[in-house]
């Protein structure tokens, strides 16, 4: 008889400690110790030492185990591992793990490394140990907790984590559950929509109830919660889509501003616009605001002439034409309360969110830039003491934002080439987080329909209980206990599985016989129940809930149905051709589920768990029972409201420019934009960072997106908080700058679509309102007069934080204007670094009024009594259109707008790029001239023998000559500075 | 035969492999068709069934990415992978003098599945993946970094992607981008070994090493010069439109080849050489 080896049976949960060996820098343990001496100062330990850990649970033999730890989780140059736990007698220990539940992309893909590895199917879970020095356990666990972990997500403990075994989840049975909600009176109704999260109005509420009481039955949860999800603000944008009362207090337009033509926006100018109506009392009744303001002035282009408008406001993306064979889409997201609760999680799920609305463009656009923009507290304003409950220190945030953003975003190969950061004091409990991203696709692939008959089918990510929640909670307000109510809503999450599951789409679209699926589109707010409740909204649907594949057992149909587990795509695919599909997601990795058949006798969505039907609902009521509602909007132009009072002593005109150059509003984001990969795929022609050594602020980034062919794709943002007292003007502003910056590196202003993003506070107060509809009308008119169509855009409303103090504090209006245009030759482009010695500097552009008023001079130092700087609409697209003839006939050498910080700082900016001086003769030279912002203004660097072509083309003034003694001067304002100097400031402050 | 057929079969073949999460397959696709070669892109997990594949490709990248996540370390578990199914058919390659260029991503995998440095003079290459003897740290800093750095070609390399390459100043960079890309070995004795035996391939200037490299090497090879890893990514820079200051430069500077494209035109130009036409 021979003896058999008998392997081992049981499950068991091993550890492995990874860590640097002796004299080997120890990365992970260098930035703890830099964040703690960031946030703690005199408290952080003396030292500490890091090591990764990892669980391992399932059946296997301490040789499996250690060949594991050897050949999988250490590098045998730099790396020791410990099996079990180290003892470390005169360390502090914690550790840090993430909450069962909680994305793990590390874990899962060690999981799948051991299968390849030893045939054998594991879990897995991580967490970090780290070892504190000459500190105490309680104070090493208290830095932890407040600065390496978020409880949110993560548990802190005070030893080795080793635990017998994994929660693994329990089997769900099934619950029908009705909510008795006919017989609720209006009190009762407003409670059930606060306590089941709905955030349903009362008027949504008793549609439903309405609805139910005609069907002679009460509603399933399942129902219920599919129309609060796609009734969600967040979904259907109902505040912009409502219908408006605007009027002006006192029968008022803005004081000092005319009140009819150019230069302003008052209740006569807006009469004769469409969807606008004059009411006998001298009110204007909007219906529709966002069809009657942005979309009209894209309808409007559109019958004018514009032809390469794709798609406009249907798809996941808007669409316009790149040349006879590609299209470009362009989308941008917010994820602002997400990354208010656990920013890393919140920003990176944003970048994947709106990378998915991309992939679900059409029939698949392929991402090739992504782009973002911060709006957050200015992070040294702030201390512990002074910060108030629930709400996390601005400068981790921006830290962890940066982070989510570029491990998302560079996992998934897309560059990062465009951006901004705008600081203000009020984002403190409500940041912003804007994510865009552009694909390419090709002309033939730019809309897709499910058909009767189409199998619907999920690809990508599992499911779980993470993101429940997610529209509704973004469409409420944020308190200092949203933390903890919502945790649920916060997620981390997995770019690999993103992009295999791009992989697996672009090879499906493109595959031999044809397109594999005649419909996509992502799974965001609102899960399955948004995805296939809109791909089926003409059609009906039918799923069988069961066969949705789950991260863990447990949960209910509810929650499948509406979870935002990330990385999830839905496709409409014939049935004949599903083996094809499933084929490739087997060799990319990508789970690939049949879930049911898109199109129903009744257009009814039928929803089945094992059998058994656990909701039932008309396609109609779904996606146009919601009431519309109607706001009122009252405008009050405030008096003159300079942020600061002008001061007395006004600082000289050199220092304000040092101090103007390391406001963190103009500083160089240097920190941030290394931080990203901008030039994966290899078509970035123009970095977001340019001249000589690579530090110079881009206006603009430039992409080659088909290979071969040197038309380029210019893509920037306009962002112009600084004039939030009126957001008419804010708006036309925010154009004006897009335009310029994408002009400035030679897109043709002919061919720019732009997108906008409005973060709002709430806008059931009527100001509120009112500032939101003249922001929408500032969009209507300078789309008009730039002749750049709206193509998309989103709105996130409700931004605002309500302290436990009782305070409420409200974001600024926000509106983002992003952009991108065709550049006809990328061999013209054109950067914003001063090229040569002896060259001409011109401005271009009206001078104007010279108003300081909404200038980061005037936040820092008062401007007195001064108006808002207003676009001119007829002068400020003619100079951009001059300036794009002038990059055509090869004379520019350098260009750059003139925005934060005025002309000084704009001439500062180009010598920094380029490291060289400059000689300024500037009549005037006053503080106003010089750190005004006025709008539709260039700074131009031309040889001299071109300066009379130059100005045969445009009113150009010469303002100076490039130098090469690396001095800045200016006689007339007593100006005399070193560049280096100038750089120090500017890229000191974000230096971090 | 007409002249286009005759052109397409003097196009050596070259493998492109791809994986979850490698990223960077496209542009090296498409410089290796710039450079003259045909690329092809085939996944992983098909080449882990049908190793043979391998054998019909004159030319062969790892592209850069973060395959499989980068979960636990760049590379590490791509690296596993190919450790067992592909690193005898990788050698049988380099053997019959296939090209192999490993940019990044591809750099750290083809040094822990002991591709690189790879065996000593004379030695042959171990039937069995042999222990990783670098290792490509995270970066000085902490942190990922996309800049430009300028490099230096050694002139006794004897890599073949870099021998007696000599750009002009403006042209001697090429891009960085990545977070563990700190060239390391146990002493700097292995790093003076592998200088003299002439497989440092490519270094950054002294000034400029943007990661704290031992001894600035950005590149290495083996000993044939065959097999060449580096963390700055050539096949981002086969044309003048991606220098970071071409905006800068004259017409008439911008007229030779970009050393990035030169790179893979001398790869292209050695197997030609041995393919009989």
């Amino acid at each position: 008889m021979t003896t058999i080896a008998v392997a081992p049976t049981v499950v068991t949960v091993h550890r492995i400690e990874v860590s640097s060996r002796p004299g080997q820098r120890d990365a992970l343990a260098e930035q703890a110790m830099r964040t703690l001496q960031q946030a703690a100062g005199d408290a952080a330990p003396r030292d500490l030492h890091a090591a990764r850990i990892f669980l391992i649970e399932g059946v296997l033999t301490s040789a499996q185990i250690a060949r594991v730890a050897d050949e999988l989780l250490t590098d045998p140059v730099t790396q020791q591992c410990v099996v079990g736990a180290s003892t470390s007698p005169e360390a502090a220990v914690v550790e840090v793990h993430p909450l069962p539940g909680v994305m793990d992309p590390d874990a899962e893909a060690v999981e799948q490394a051991i299968a390849a590895m030893l045939g054998i199917t594991v879990s897995v879970r991580t967490g970090v140990r780290f070892d504190m020095y000459e500190i105490s356990a309680q104070q090493s666990k208290q830095l932890a907790m407040r600065h390496l972990s978020n409880a949110v997500i993560q548990a802190v403990l005070e030893q080795p984590y080793h635990p017998e075994a994994f929660a693994h989840g329990s089997k769900y049975e099934l619950q029908l559950v009705d909510v008795p909600l006919r017989d609720l009176n209006e009190q009762q109704l407003t409670e059930l929509s606060r306590q089941a999260h709905l955030f349903l109005s009362l008027e949504e509420m008793r549609a439903i109830q309405a609805q139910y009481r005609k069907l002679g039955r009460e509603p399933r949860d399942i129902e219920l919660e599919t129309l609060a999800q796609t009734w969600s603000e967040h979904c259907v944008h109902k505040t912009l889509k409502s219908t408006v009362v605007y009027s002006e207090a006192n029968g008022e337009s803005d004081k000092g501003l005319p009140r009819t033509g150019v230069g302003g926006l008052c209740i006569e100018a807006m009469k004769g616009r469409p969807g606008h109506v004059l009411n006998a009392d001298g009110t204007i009744t909007i219906h529709n605001l966002l069809k009657s303001t942005v979309a009209a002035a894209t309808q409007e282009l559109i019958a004018d002439g514009i032809d390469w408008c794709l798609s406009v406001f249907v798809d996941n993306a808007g669409i316009i034409a790149f040349d006879d064979e590609h299209a470009v889409c362009f989308k941008v997201e917010t994820h602002n309360h997400p990354s208010a609760i656990e920013p890393y999680g919140g920003a990176a799920t944003g970048v994947g969110g709106c990378i998915r609305d991309i992939i679900g463009t059409g029939l698949a656009a392929q991402p090739i830039a992504n782009t973002d923009v911060f709006c957050v507290a200015h992070p040294t304003n702030w201390t512990a003491e002074t910060l108030p409950a629930g709400v996390l220190h601005p400068r981790r945030i921006l830290n962890r934002v940066v982070a989510g953003v570029r491990d998302y975003g560079n996992r998934m190969g897309i560059p990062t080439l465009n951006g901004a950061v705008w600081f203000d004091d009020n984002y403190l409990g409500n940041p912003l987080v804007y994510c865009g991203c552009v694909g390419i696709m090709p002309r033939d692939k730019t809309a897709g329909d499910a058909r009767t008959g189409d199998r619907i089918v999920l690809l990508g990510g599992r499911t779980g209980r993470d993101g429940i929640h997610g529209a509704t909670f973004s469409s409420a307000e944020l308190t200092d206990t949203h933390a903890d109510e919502f945790s649920h809503a916060v997620q981390i999450g997995n770019p690999m599985t993103e992009k295999k599951t791009l992989d697996a789409i672009l090879t499906a679209r493109d595959h031999e016989s044809g397109c594999l699926y005649s419909a996509i589109t992502d799974c965001g707010a609102g899960g399955l129940s948004s995805a296939v409740g809109e791909m089926g909204e003409k059609l009906g649907a039918t799923v069988q809930l069961e066969r949705v594949p789950l991260k863990y057992a447990g949960l209910s149909p509810v929650e499948i149905w509406i979870s935002e587990a990330q990385e999830r795509m839905v496709l409409a695919v014939p049935a004949e051709k599903l083996a094809a599909l499933q084929d490739i997601c087997e060799l990319h990795e990508v789970d690939c589920t049949d879930l049911g058949t898109f199109g129903t006798a009744d257009h009814e969505l039928v929803l089945n768990y094992h059998g058994t039907e656990v909701g039932r609902l008309d396609m109609r009521f779904m996606h146009e029972g919601v009431p519309d509602t109607t706001r009122v909007a009252v405008w009050t132009p405030e008096e003159k409201r300079a942020t600061v009072p002008a001061t007395d002593a006004q600082p000289s005109i050199q220092d304000a420019l040092l101090q103007l150059l390391a406001h963190p509003n103009i500083a160089s984001k240097h920190w941030i934009i290394q931080q990203y990969d901008h030039e994966v795929q290899g078509r970035t022609a123009v970095k977001p960072l340019v001249g000589i050594h690579g530090v110079g602020p881009g206006d603009a980034a430039v992409l080659q997106p088909v290979a071969g062919s040197t038309q380029g794709l210019a893509i920037a943002n306009g962002l112009v908080t600084g004039l939030r007292d009126d957001p008419y003007i804010m708006a036309l502003a925010a154009i004006d700058e897009c335009v310029r910056n994408l002009v400035c590196v030679g897109a043709d202003p002919d061919r720019i679509a732009i997108l906008d993003n409005f973060c709002w506070p709430g806008c059931v107060d009527p100001q509120r309102m009112a500032s939101l509809v003249r922001a929408a009308a500032g969009c209507y008119d300078g789309a008009k007069a730039y002749r750049t169509p709206f193509i998309s855009g989103k709105d996130s409303l409700n931004n605002q934080f309500a302290a436990d103090d009782g305070t409420t504090i409200h974001i600024p209006p926000t509106l983002l204007i992003s952009g991108f245009g065709i550049v006809p030759d990328v061999n013209r482009c054109v950067t914003m670094d001063a090229k040569s010695a002896g060259n001409v500097l011109l401005l271009v552009g009206d001078d104007g009024a010279m108003s300081l008023r909404g200038s980061h001079y005037a936040s820092m130092f008062g401007c007195g009594d001064a108006e808002l700087p207003i676009v001119d609409l007829e002068s400020g697209p003619a100079t951009a259109r001059q300036i794009h003839a002038l990059i055509q006939a090869g004379v520019i050498r350098s260009a750059h707008d003139v925005s934060d910080g005025g002309l000084l700082c704009a001439v500062a900016e180009m010598c920094i790029g380029g490291d060289v001086g400059a000689e300024l003769e500037i009549d005037d030279a006053s503080s106003a001239r010089l750190y005004h912002e006025g709008p539709s203004r260039f700074v131009l660097e031309v040889l001299p023998g071109d300066l009379q072509r130059v100005q045969n083309i445009c009113a150009a003034l010469v303002i100076g000559t490039i130098t090469n003694d690396g001095f800045l001067r200016c006689a007339s304002a007593n100006v005399n500075m070193a560049v280096d100097e100038l750089r120090e400031a500017w890229r000191n402050t974000l230096d971090w | 035969m007409n002249k286009g057929e005759i052109l397409t079969m003097s196009k050596p073949k070259a493998l492109i492999i791809t994986a979850a999460g490698i990223n960077c397959d496209r542009e090296l696709a498409h410089a290796f068709d710039a450079a003259g070669a045909q690329a092809e892109m085939v996944h992983l997990n098909t080449l882990c069934r049908q190793p043979g594949r391998i054998t019909s490709y004159q030319l062969i990248g790892i592209p850069g990415g973060f395959s499989y996540g980068d979960a636990v370390a760049a590379g590490r578990i791509m690296a596993q992978l190919m450790r067992q199914y592909l690193y005898q058919p990788l050698v049988d390659a380099v053997q019959r003098g296939t090209p192999i260029i490993a940019p990044c991503n591809g750099f750290q995998i083809a040094v822990q599945m002991g591709l690189l440095p790879g065996p000593a003079d004379g030695a042959d290459w171990p039937s069995e993946p042999p222990q990783p003897v670098a290792a490509l740290a995270p970066n000085e800093s902490g942190r990922f970094v996309d800049r430009w750095a300028r490099v230096e070609v050694p002139s006794r390399t004897n890599c073949i992607w870099t021998r007696g390459l000599q750009p002009s100043a403006y042209n001697a960079m090429l891009p960085i981008a990545h977070g563990e890309g700190r060239f390391v070995m146990e002493s700097a004795r292995e790093i003076d070994a592998l200088d003299s035996f002439g497989q440092v391939a490519i270094r950054y200037a002294a000034d400029d090493n943007p990661n704290g490299s031992m001894g600035d090497i950005a590149g290495i090879c083996d000993r044939s010069g065959l097999v060449f890893g580096l963390m700055p990514h050539p096949e981002r820079y086969t044309s003048w439109l991606t220098h970071p200051r071409w905006t800068r430069l004259d017409a008439s500077q911008r007229t030779g080849e970009p050393i990035g494209l030169a790179m893979f035109r001398q790869a292209v130009e050695y197997s030609l050489a041995g393919v009989v036409v």
